[in-house]
């Protein structure tokens, strides 16, 4: 992974490609199966924003559309065993990273079939079965357990790495920096993910850090950082898994700056006051997905043919999801207090101790 | 076999025998380990366990707590030793955003199994930002488990147990009991967390206390036995959840009760101890419930002030003698 600064403007209004250091290469069905878990991310959402509208989903839904090359790219290059923290805008890591689209649309829904038995709601995915330890509403709150996560795979001597997603707004909390810091001085296994796409929900970047140049921060703390278009899943991937080879070897933390942009409102309350939507404009001409579609296209890796089947199936899986969360049900009120404490055996033998 | 002891040591000598019996368990916090803890607690542990497992951590305590929840999660058994509950507060939100949450938002997938030692407590002088008693806010937060060990027992036993228990348990250690000495069975170990104590039976009052006033409540007990006044001494032990049983059969016996209790007494533990007597125990009162709580103020610097912010023995007295001779 390269330690080098790059000299992009972040704060260009229009947006500017990192160059990357090589072309990397992705075979032909890996770059359909990129397209497809893209698609899959933005139909999803799409189809949560209908459903929002229709009542069916409630409290706060922030949508990733524009950004799904981040978390698709990163989490090809993760093995199974690796873990993963997210933030608050994490249906598409949840996707990603293997949670099936009814539990998930399920766990909108407030169902106790949901990934979360309903009790988060689309803020608070988990998922022991793969590893995904949330969804976390608190700008910067996962940080410090990645860090423990990692802590704990290297105090076991287990070769695994925390990815652990946060944006841009993150990197204004102490946590950033106490994260960043500690695990670089323990040489903890984590790969830091900053998703910059320019705002803390209204704030932009350079109204909110006197330093913009969020991978400088990350080599200050002696860790290899890296800024990467995120808009490009094939460059995501590879600064990703470049970066994870050395995190996993034991070089300690890595951190990539993954510059992206979001298309839609900060969530379905947002007005969108402070930025014009000529910018917007701009930014959506680089769409991870139009821009990987016309390349399939263009170089004839995909047809007219696959891609259409590939939409066919987003859209089965959709309509899916959606029948299996109609059909979900609502845990028992009865049990609203089961799960605040652990049921457990050791209670009733230290009761014995007496 | 009884040996002489001290709190702190009592405290160390569980921490050995965790590290020893159990390989998951660490402890980490500032100054835990080359220091020797800054209350001395763990003083020697560094040598005996090696950095790994004594993890001295940068001022940053929002982070090495959340670490320690993430190394929960990860299949570790973390001891988090934070200085003073002053400092906790920069921690807060790992706390209660995340430690107290994780098992009922995820719907029961994940525990943590963390605990998280501090110290507590005013009367050494240490002013307004060492010194106050904020467990009783901690208390107020479902998904954690909050004790508070007042005797050499409870400081021995408490802490395997709490690592045992799959959820996130605070310990609060008072600062004045550390330097507390006294004899200790050469056998004593785990206790359990779930029950409070009568430290001393009696049938005139009850005087409901935890922690660092517990050894006042004592005291002031002795004093009204010389005047035939006989008190019974509760000691909480566990602040979260409350064991009220143990409280109200105490009330059933004597029907008057004073709580004495270092926090303040605006939305506090005292205040929700009265408050359940009232809802579970209000026919068998015979003299309003009352509070000795420290001053609604910021604990103070200097010796007289601190001493006049703090529960005292003589306003414990009065406080019994007052609940006594109450006629209704």
């Amino acid at each position: 992974m390269s330690d080098e600064s790059t000299a992009v403007p972040v704060t260009a209004t229009v947006p500017v490609a990192v160059s990357p250091a090589s072309e990397p290469a992705m075979g032909r069905e890996h770059e359909l199966r990129a397209l497809h878990e893209m698609l899959r991310i933005r139909q999803f959402e799409e189809k949560c924003a209908e459903l929002y509208s229709a009542g069916k989903i409630r409290g706060f839904l922030h949508l990733y559309i524009g950004e799904e090359a981040v978390a698709v790219g990163a989490l090809q290059a993760l093995g199974r065993e690796d873990a993963v923290v997210a933030t608050y805008r994490e249906h598409g890591h949840a996707l990603a990273r293997g949670i099936p689209m009814g539990r998930l649309m399920a766990e909108m829904y407030g169902k106790q079939e949901g990934c979360s038995r309903g009790r988060g709601g689309s803020m608070h995915v988990f998922d022991a079965e793969t590893r995904f330890y949330g969804g976390n509403a608190i700008v910067g709150g996962g940080l410090p357990i990645a860090v423990g996560l990692a802590l704990a795979d290297k105090m076991q001597q287990r070769p695994r790495v925390t990815a652990c997603f946060f944006g841009d707004g993150a990197v204004a909390e102490g946590e950033f920096h106490e994260s960043l810091n500690l695990a670089a001085l323990w040489k903890l296994p984590v790969l830091f993910l900053c998703e910059n796409n320019l705002y803390a929900m209204g704030t932009r970047l350079e109204r909110a850090q006197s330093q913009t140049d969020l991978a400088a921060k990350a080599r200050s703390y002696l860790m290899p950082g890296e800024a990467v278009d995120g808009m490009d899943v094939r460059q995501v991937e590879a600064a990703t898994r470049r970066a994870a080879d050395g995190v996993r070897r034991g070089g300690g933390p890595a951190f990539l700056e993954l510059r992206t942009y979001r298309f839609r409102a900060h969530s379905m309350f947002d007005a969108e006051l402070y930025r014009e939507k000529s910018e917007v404009e701009a930014w959506k001409e680089r769409d991870p997905i139009g821009v990987l579609t016309r390349r399939l296209k263009e170089s004839g890796v995909a047809t007219d043919a696959a891609l259409a089947a590939i939409a066919q199936s987003v859209s089965d899986e959709i309509d899916g999801a959606v029948r299996f969360a109609e059909n979900g049900t609502f845990e028992r009120v009865e049990d609203l207090a089961k799960d605040v404490y652990t049921p457990s055996e050791p209670r009733s033998r230290s009761q014995e101790l007496r | 076999m009884m040996a002489t002891v001290t709190y702190r040591e009592a405290i160390r000598t569980a921490l050995r025998e965790a590290l020893t019996k159990d390989a998951r368990v660490f402890l980490m916090g500032e100054d835990v380990g080359k220091y020797g803890g800054s209350y001395a607690v763990s003083k020697g542990l560094l040598a005996e366990f090696g950095p790994d497992r004594i993890r001295d951590t940068p001022l940053s305590e929002s982070t090495f707590v959340g670490a320690g929840i993430g190394a929960a999660l990860g299949g570790m058994r973390p001891i988090v030793e934070v200085m003073t509950v002053n400092f906790s507060l920069l921690a807060l939100d790992q706390i209660v955003n995340n430690a107290a949450t994780l098992r009922h938002m995820s719907g029961g997938q994940f525990s943590i199994p963390l605990v998280i030692r501090m110290a507590t407590g005013a009367g050494r002088q240490l002013a307004a930002q060492h010194a106050h008693s904020l467990e009783g806010w901690y208390a107020h937060i479902p998904g954690i488990r909050i004790v508070a060990p007042a005797t050499l027992e409870d400081a021995r036993g408490m802490l395997w147990t709490a690592l045992e228990d799959p959820d996130p348990v605070l310990i609060f250690e008072h600062q004045t009991l550390y330097n507390m000495e006294g004899p200790l069975p050469e056998a004593a170990g785990p206790v359990d967390i779930d029950h409070a104590a009568v430290r001393r039976q009696g049938k005139d009052v009850s005087l409901i206390t935890y922690g660092g006033t517990l050894g006042k409540t004592l005291q002031a007990a002795e004093q009204l036995a010389s005047e035939g006044i006989d008190a019974e001494v509760i000691d909480l032990r566990t602040l979260r959840p409350l064991d009220m049983p143990t409280i109200v059969s105490s009330v059933r016996k004597t029907h008057r009760v004073v709580i004495v209790d270092e926090g303040w007494k605006s939305g506090s533990l005292s205040a929700e101890i009265v408050a359940r007597l009232v809802e579970q125990a209000f026919y068998d009162l015979d003299a309003p419930m009352a509070r000795v709580c420290s001053a609604e103020v910021p604990i103070p610097y200097p010796k007289h002030l601190e001493d006049a912010a703090l529960p005292q023995v003589p306003a414990i007295a009065t406080a019994a003698r007052d609940a006594v001779g109450h006629r209704g």
